[in-house]
């Protein structure tokens, strides 16, 4: 039993969290809000020469054969510095579900397109309403009546849905689904749509770890350097609170979302329920975060001028990505109430026996 | 990350826990705060001992199994889950048994451990004073040296409050103010006192639930040999400030325990699911309250990992304290709402026991919980100040 991430895995992390903290500033963000397609192949191309494109890409197809574990701590540190890119829906959930269909030609080259960086991939997945970054997309992977369809974007039809988050890229799309597309039957796709569920609701809660983390450094910072009645307003025991109970929260769901990516990683029986309990976590620590971290800026925080909109906004449009908090909450109460999953201590990790 | 057990570690559950099932009484010990229950616990506290499942953690020598962390967790999960007896020393064996360890001469760790383990001493704390609650550096009551006596001794003088279990307890260990010039965290000294001694009056206090579970002690021209001092005189708010850290953190509150709670609460819920469905929330609650705990049990798996690669616990103490405290509030508020209108019944039949359980109990035992080992609002001071750096009042 040892529930601590490896140093290579730590290393790993704080080379990526270096490397972001150069590239993915606040201001790149600003600046890709106002071109057309929101995205730069500059910077999807450094995420390659990072290594971050092939990381769960398996070695034979040129990735580095790493895993849920190693994005726990990844997925982290890019929603810290709230990354507009498909990197996860790409990376992680996109190599998952490619994984998992029968060797081919196509699929191969892909895999390889994505570890070298020269491939994001899009996912219609009946959770998500809207389709994220279709536009930017050398593939589409697309559910329909529970079959799975691989759509190259001269098929698809897409029209652009605004979000509040300035980076988000959402579609609604219209496609066409024949026997050529499709390239997973309903039972072969069942178990593929499944694990690309608990793979994206877990990137998502993992970001919103990291985006907490951010709002709070910043509401830290501000509290600091912010006088009033003669004094920083960060000595004031009010604000102190405020931001005491977004550190707590936030340091009891970051050992829930570890313990999420374990369970995908393992294929644990309860992956659904742990799944959906770190996406809870996550999300409620995120928005307890950007609410109190408003609070402690006052008027500065309501405006557009403010690099803290760039984060609370994220965190505003990931809480329902990848299943929304109804979704999740139902999940863990099929669990817990109507399927009685055994609880209790000595049940901590193996709630099956 | 590898989130299996070993072989030993499954073989060491599997050992407490047919032994739990052999030793645990069938019906609850009565409270240890009152007279009976206390001697009650202190007896279960010796069959624990006889068979070495007093304290695992500790070495062999001292009457511990020498365990390490997650074995500790997994005996702590195998209490709970065999719902054992309330541990009538967890002053002694949670708080100042760490601190001696850390802090104490071989002398004392031979004198006072292995009776602590045995149940033979049972202690209490002598932290606050009347006017010394949050604010513990204002501490006055005074241990003054003198050479008299072989080796010396303190005489104390004051008079301490709050203190849990001091009405039955044996020995008491507690902040002295021993530099008369001093103020605030400077010239204290950490004191171990027989409470038998002349001079001590234990005066009970009664609380919320009607038992004498605390105490005011009153010190009188009190003898304590120099022997019974914990580290070098001046050093008590160091030493006291040690054993904060391990009653806010890992020792005290077992993530077991709400474990525990969770699960009772969700049998109570859906033994009374079509009255509690009429309020929507409870079912919320009741599923809230297993992702609490479990993120609690997971967050304490996850700070032994780290601990047992040396590393040191810090101000998640202080989280934690928050976050169980609150937690156990919330599940007994829930529990309490599910039964409505039965739920201020003080059961006194057998029937009115099997029917509501310990709830009521539970309710006002948690009701203290924001309180005690420091209050939450001083904890989110330190979480604010030490952990997040903000600038201090």
């Amino acid at each position: 039993m040892d529930f601590v991430f490896n140093e290579d895995q730590e290393a790993l992390a704080s080379s990526v969290k270096r490397f972001l903290m150069t590239e993915m500033t606040p201001e790149l963000i600003r600046e890709l809000w106002t071109t057309p397609t929101g995205r730069s192949e500059r910077m999807w191309d450094m995420f390659a020469s990072q290594g971050l494109t092939a990381v769960s890409v398996p070695e034979n197809f040129a990735g580095l054969g790493l895993g849920d574990v190693e994005w726990a701590l990844l997925a982290q540190t890019y929603g810290y510095f709230a990354g507009p890119e498909p990197l996860l829906d790409t990376a992680l959930v996109a190599v998952g579900m490619l994984e998992g269909l029968p060797a081919s030609g196509q699929r191969d080259a892909l895999l390889r397109d994505i570890a070298a960086g020269s491939a994001r991939v899009a996912i219609a997945h009946p959770v998500n309403p809207y389709v994220s970054d279709a536009h930017v997309a050398k593939v589409l992977l697309c559910e329909r009546g529970g079959e799975l369809h691989w759509l190259t974007p001269d098929a698809c039809r897409l029209n652009p849905v605004e979000s509040i988050d300035p980076s988000r890229r959402l579609f609604e799309i219209d496609w066409q689904a024949t026997p050529h597309t499709r390239v997973a039957t309903v039972s072969e796709a069942q178990p593929l749509l499944a694990r690309a569920l608990d793979r994206g609701a877990f990137a998502v809660a993992a970001q919103l770890l990291g985006l907490t983390q951010r709002v709070l450094d910043v509401a830290i910072d501000y509290s600091a350097q912010r006088k009033q009645f003669g004094k920083p307003i960060g000595s004031y025991q009010a604000l102190k609170h405020l931001l005491a109970d977004v550190a707590i929260r936030y340091e009891f769901a970051r050992p829930v979302v570890y313990r999420a990516a374990c369970a995908i990683a393992d294929n644990d029986p309860q992956r659904a329920l742990y799944v959906s309990h770190a996406k809870l976590a996550a999300t409620a620590a995120a928005q307890l975060a950007a609410r109190h971290a408003m609070q402690v800026h006052g008027a500065i925080g309501y405006t557009w001028e403010l690099d803290l909109q760039i984060f609370m906004k994220r965190i505003w449009a990931l809480s329902g990505s990848w299943g929304d908090t109804t979704f999740h909450k139902a999940r863990v109460a099929d669990a817990l109430i109507e399927s009685c999953a055994p609880i209790g201590p000595a049940r901590t990790f193996e709630l099956e026996s | 990350m590898k989130l299996d057990y070993t072989p030993a570690q499954r073989a060491f559950r599997a050992d407490i826990r047919s032994w739990l099932a052999l030793h645990v009484p069938r019906e609850p010990l009565p409270s240890f705060d009152t007279e009976a229950g206390f001697a009650a616990h202190r007896e279960w506290e010796r069959t624990l001992h006889s068979g070495r499942w007093s304290m695992v953690t500790w070495p062999r020598e001292l009457g511990g199994r020498g365990c390490d962390l997650i074995e500790w967790l997994i005996f702590e999960e195998e209490y709970w889950r065999a719902d054992a007896p309330m541990r009538v020393n967890q002053n002694g064996i949670f708080l100042l048994g760490p601190t001696l360890m850390d802090f104490g001469t071989d002398e004392q760790k031979a004198r006072f451990l292995p009776a602590m383990a045995a149940g033979e001493h049972v202690w209490a704390q002598g932290w606050s004073e009347p006017n010394a609650g949050s604010d513990m550096a204002a501490i006055r009551a005074s241990a003054i040296r003198t050479d008299e006596g072989k080796g010396g001794e303190y005489i104390l003088n004051g008079q301490k409050i709050w203190s849990t279990r001091a009405v039955w307890a044996d020995w008491l260990f507690g902040l002295f103010r021993s530099d008369p010039q001093s103020t605030r965290h400077h010239g204290l000294t950490f004191l171990m006192v027989p409470l038998a001694t002349p001079g001590i009056t234990v005066r009970p206090i009664r609380q919320l639930n009607g038992h004498t579970g605390f105490a005011e002690i009153f010190f009188d021209d009190v003898r304590v040999p120099v022997e019974n001092r914990l580290a070098g005189e001046g050093m008590g708010w160091q030493v006291a400030m040690a054993t904060a850290g391990f009653e806010r953190g890992l020792m005290l509150r077992s993530p077991a325990r709400f474990q525990r709670t969770a699960e009772a609460l969700r049998a109570l819920y859906l033994a009374h699911r079509e009255q509690a469905d009429r309020d929507p929330t409870l079912r919320e609650r009741v599923i809230s309250a297993w992702m609490d705990a479990q993120a609690y049990a997971l967050s304490t798996y996850a700070t032994a990992s780290r601990l047992q690669k040396g590393g040191h616990i810090g101000a998640e103490s202080s989280t934690n304290k928050v976050f169980w405290s609150e937690l156990d509030l919330r599940m007994h508020q829930t529990a309490l709402d599910i039964l409505g209108a039965h739920a201020e019944v003080v059961p006194q039949t057998h029937e009115q026991h099997a029917a509501l359980g310990n709830w009521l109990d539970g309710f006002l035992f948690a009701q203290a919980g924001p309180i005690y080992a420091g209050t939450n609002e001083i904890q989110r001071n330190i979480v604010a100040e030490r952990m997040l750096g903000m600038p201090r009042s």
